[in-house]
Parts: C-alpha cells; sequence; structure tokens
C-alpha cells in the first residue's frame, strides 16, 4: 500500500471576526493509505472537523502542506481534481442535499463534474444500489429518515465515483437505527475499495476501523490500530473518550482471571470468545 | 403536521399533458394567457374554455384539484367584478342610491370574471402537470438565450430548485423553534394582531439565523461535490423536444390561430 494521503505538520488557524485568530489545528503529521479505514476521534473542539476540511481543499492549511495522492491542496489548479478524488459527507443530512428528488440530487456531483447524462444515469442506479435505496429515487428527502437521508447523502458522494471519502459525523444526528445503516454502507463501501476516513466520537464506529487518530486540542494525541489506541484506557479518560463497551468489557474479565486473547474489539468476537470459554 | 405540505401543487399522475416538455407547457400557458385578453365575445371564449377543457381531460388531474386552485383568488375574482359591474359608464339598467349598474357593466364584468377563471385554470393546470424541478429546467432553457446578455438563467434556476428543496426544511424548522419558544411560556395565540405580530420576533430572528447556517452547510457542501469547478455542467435529464411535443405544439398553433381568426375575421 503507498499513502494516498500525507499530512505534513498541517496548522490551521480560524480568524475571528475582531481579527484575532484561533488555532484550531496544531501541527498535525499523519499518514493514510490508500484503501485504509482510519478513524479520527476527539473531543467536541479538537479539531477533526477543521482536519476533515482540509483533506479536501474546503480549508487550506495557514501552515504546513497535505498532499493527496501527490497533489497540494494548497494548488489551486489541483483543488477540483483534488475534491473529485476525495468526497465529503457531513454531519447533518438535511443540510447537503440540493434537490427535492432523491436521483436529482445524486446527479448533482456527477453533473457538476460534466459527466455525460446516460454515464450519470447509471452512475445514480449504481450509487442508490450502494446505499440500498433504489426504490427511494423518486421520492422527495424531506419524507425520509434521518438514517435514509443521510444515505443519499452518501450515494451522492459515491456517484463521484471518489477513491476516499471523508465522513465528519456522519452519525451524530441519527437515531440508533439510522447510525447502524449508515455505518454498515460506509463498510460496505471500505469493502469495495473506497479509502474511508471516519471522523467520530462514537468509539464502537472507531473500533471498526483499522487505523485510529486521536485529537486533543488540535494536536494529534495518539495514532496506531484500534488495539493499541484503545489499550491505553487511561490516557483515553483523561482525555474524556470512552473504550468501547466490549474492549473494556474484556478488560475486566481479563483482570478478573478470565482468559482471553487480546485484540478483541468488537462485541460479535467477544461473544465467539467467551462462547468458546466452555 | 407542518411537514404534510406538498411542494408547488404538482398532482402525479400519467398522461400526454405530464410528459410534455415543460418548455413548451411553459410557452403554451403564456400564448394562452395573452390570447385570453384579444378575446372579446362569447364565441371566443367557448372556443378558448374548449380547449383548456381538452387539455384538462387529457391531463388526467381530478376536478376537484383544479378547482382548488381557484379558491385562494376567488376573493380577487370576486373583487373585479364588483369594480366592474358598478364603475363601468353607459345604459343604465338599475340604479339605487348613488349606484347604478349598466349594459356595459355587466357586459364587462362577465368578460372579466371569465378570463380570471380561465387564466388561473391554465396556469393551474400548467402546475399541476409538471415537477417543480422540471418547472425550473424548463425556465432555465427558455431563459438560456439571454445568458449572452448577462442574465444568470442557471443560477436563477438553482436558485428556484434550492428554494423549493428548503421550503420543507425551513417550515421543521420553524416548527421547532415555535415549539422551543412556546415551551418558554411564549404566547401567539391571544392578544390584538399588534401583540401577535410582535410575538412572532422570538420567531423570526432565530429562523433567520439558522437559514444563514443552513446556507453556509449547504454551500459548503455544494463545493465539495465541485459545483462551480469550471467544467461545462451538464444534466441527467436533458429536456428533449420529441415527436410528441411537436405534435401537442402544432395542435396548439392551430387552437390558437382559431381563436385569433374569431376575433378578427367575425
Amino acid at each position: 500500500m503507498s499513502a494516498f494521503i500525507e499530512v505534513d505538520d498541517l496548522k490551521f488557524d480560524y480568524i475571528k471576526q475582531d481579527g484575532t485568530s484561533l488555532r484550531a489545528v496544531d501541527g498535525i503529521s499523519f499518514r493514510i493509505e490508500r484503501g485504509s479505514f482510519t478513524a479520527i476521534i476527539g473531543q467536541n473542539g479538537s479539531g477533526k472537523s477543521t482536519l476533515a476540511k482540509n483533506i479536501n481543499a474546503l480549508l487550506l492549511p495557514t501552515e504546513g502542506r497535505i498532499l493527496v495522492d501527490g497533489l497540494d491542496t494548497a494548488d489551486p489548479a489541483s483543488l477540483w481534481e483534488i475534491r473529485r478524488r476525495v468526497a465529503m459527507v457531513f454531519q447533518n443530512p438535511d443540510n447537503q442535499i440540493v434537490s427535492s428528488i432523491v436521483e436529482d440530487d445524486i446527479a448533482f456531483g456527477p453533473e457538476n463534474l460534466g459527466v455525460d447524462p446516460a454515464e450519470i444515469r447509471q452512475r445514480v442506479r449504481f450509487a442508490l444500489k450502494d446505499v440500498e435505496m433504489e426504490e427511494y429515487r423518486r421520492k422527495a428527502p424531506h419524507l425520509l429518515s434521518g438514517g435514509q437521508k443521510q444515505r443519499i447523502a452518501i450515494a451522492g458522494a459515491v456517484a463521484m465515483e471518489p477513491q476516499c471519502i471523508v465522513f465528519d459525523e456522519p452519525t451524530a444526528m441519527l437515531d440508533p437505527r439510522g447510525r447502524s445503516e449508515v455505518l454498515k454502507v460506509i463498510e460496505r463501501l471500505h469493502d469495495k475499495g473506497i479509502t474511508t476516513i471516519l471522523i467520530t466520537h462514537f468509539m464502537e464506529e472507531a473500533a471498526r476501523a483499522d487505523h485510529v487518530i486521536v485529537m486533543n486540542k488540535g494536536r494529534l494525541e495518539m495514532d496506531g490500530t484500534p488495539t493499541e489506541i484503545f489499550s491505553r484506557q487511561d490516557r483515553l479518560k483523561e482525555l474524556s473518550l470512552d473504550v468501547p463497551a466490549p474492549i473494556y468489557l474484556a478488560r475486566i474479565l481479563g483482570e478478573r482471571g478470565v482468559d482471553l486473547p487480546p485484540g478483541i474489539e468488537t462485541t460479535e468476537e467477544l461473544v465467539r470468545c467467551l462462547c468458546q470459554l466452555q | 403536521m407542518i411537514r404534510d405540505i406538498t411542494l408547488g401543487q404538482y398532482y402525479q399522475t400519467e398522461s400526454l399533458i405530464h410528459r410534455l416538455d415543460p418548455r413548451l407547457k411553459i410557452v403554451a400557458t403564456l400564448l394562452y394567457i395573452v390570447v385570453l385578453f384579444v378575446v372579446d365575445d362569447f364565441l371566443g371564449f367557448a372556443i378558448a374554455y374548449a380547449g383548456l377543457e381538452t387539455a384538462i381531460i387529457m391531463s388526467k388531474v381530478p376536478r376537484r384539484f383544479i378547482l382548488k386552485g381557484l379558491k385562494p383568488v376567488f376573493l380577487i375574482i370576486a373583487f373585479t367584478l364588483v369594480i366592474n359591474l358598478f364603475m363601468i359608464q353607459g345604459e343604465v339598467l338599475v340604479q339605487f342610491w348613488k349606484f347604478h349598474i349598466t349594459r356595459e357593466g355587466v357586459h364587462m364584468a362577465a368578460f372579466m370574471g371569465i378570463r380570471l377563471f380561465l387564466l388561473i385554470i391554465g396556469s393551474s393546470l400548467l402546475t399541476l402537470t409538471t415537477r417543480p424541478i422540471s418547472l425550473t429546467d424548463g425556465i432555465e432553457a427558455l431563459l438560456s438565450p439571454f445568458k449572452k446578455l448577462g442574465l444568470p438563467a442557471h443560477e436563477l434556476a438553482m436558485m428556484m430548485t434550492i428554494a423549493l428543496r428548503f421550503i420543507p426544511t425551513l417550515l421543521e424548522e420553524t416548527d421547532k423553534i415555535m415549539k422551543a419558544q412556546q415551551a418558554r411560556g411564549a404566547d401567539f395565540e391571544t392578544g390584538n394582531i399588534l401583540r401577535r405580530a410582535k410575538a412572532l420576533v422570538p420567531i423570526l430572528v432565530p429562523l433567520f439565523i439558522s437559514a444563514f447556517r443552513i446556507a453556509q452547510d449547504l454551500a459548503l457542501a455544494m463545493e465539495a461535490r465541485c459545483y462551480g469547478c469550471g467544467i461545462r455542467r451538464t444534466r441527467m435529464n436533458e429536456i428533449r423536444f420529441e415527436k410528441r411535443d411537436l405534435i401537442g405544439a402544432i395542435v396548439f398553433a392551430c387552437f390558437l390561430a382559431v381563436i385569433v381568426l374569431e376575433r378578427f375575421l367575425w
């Protein structure tokens, strides 16, 4: 695997109305491999959304550099090429749907890219299939549930045929059912080879990734596999971050003398290991 | 409850009228309205009505939906009738106190009434049989020749599309704000008009703020999807003028010709 995204000493300042600046991201470096699934976690205000917007050039670095597939985000000439390769799905499903008909909304991205009408129709069909919303193609988005709306937003990103999708807290405004629907879709897209970056504050979601980045106050706090990250529970607790319930339970059981293998991350794994104990 | 409203007044069904090119329908509606003001006798109105009736039957839109469109403008029609009835000078038919009804007044009132009736039904048939999105597409296509003169046809159509899309979202937002204010003891239902108008301020201010926030989010999302990237935009559903549209246009042109001839030859 080669690095798809390289973030090199990224610093980002928001300029406030009174002219003073606020440093949201303060010197971050990491790499994201092609085809990987990275979760970025951190508290509110830790700079994770700002980081995400820097990745597809919606915001430009104050200092430092981001390379996406070898293209510098600060170079105006590669701006659209970067956004074509790195699509983004936002938190609020309502505020990112453009059209009052589902399929017209999904077509919006490819239309902007000047794709041939016949191919747009095909892409829309495939994208709807990817998010399992085929029967809703002529519906009005405002009549759909939150999870369904978010899946439409994801289909809109998929129709642009990006290599990478950045999900900026896509489940934060959804009910548990909507969350699991959306997560299922995200995992399926990753399985299809799309480089996935998931920003979240749900640890169960982060546990599904193969690479976790923990942010705190604009700095990179930890960077590693979920097993590495979630084994440092005390530090996570200091950062007011939870450990996913199955990992927590596995540790407690381990401390009480239950013989469990290391590296349990999901409920299914824990159940399987516990059943094998008999 | 507030989110159950239908957008525009589109009536979903399969009919030839529904499938016609939106550009043709818009132009035809405009011409029909113009022609209604050319007509000046009952025979002409009868022909105009016959044409409209044919279109209504072909559109398969139930009559009560069409008449529903008349309700909000009923007052305007009534007002126009009364004004025409009493204000036109001429041969007096009835007179009481300072008011008099003249032959010409009755004539004029009847004409105006029929004209408005046909005009409103004709234009609501356009919105009943055309999706809001097709309508904006049609308007964009019709305005695009003026792009050379600097008219932002695409941007206008995009604005209309987004406005249509966000009507339900903003209604929901209004509903939410109203409930939040009511929970804090706001009272929107009692008092005189002035008080009630004042009570709306705590709704309108947060609504404006949230509209701006939504706009900002949407702008970011649109940019992320490469809107405005300078490549010539394509459309998934290109409007195509097909054979049925040509036939429709010819039939409509004949219909117009009959009305105009009737006006000038008889």
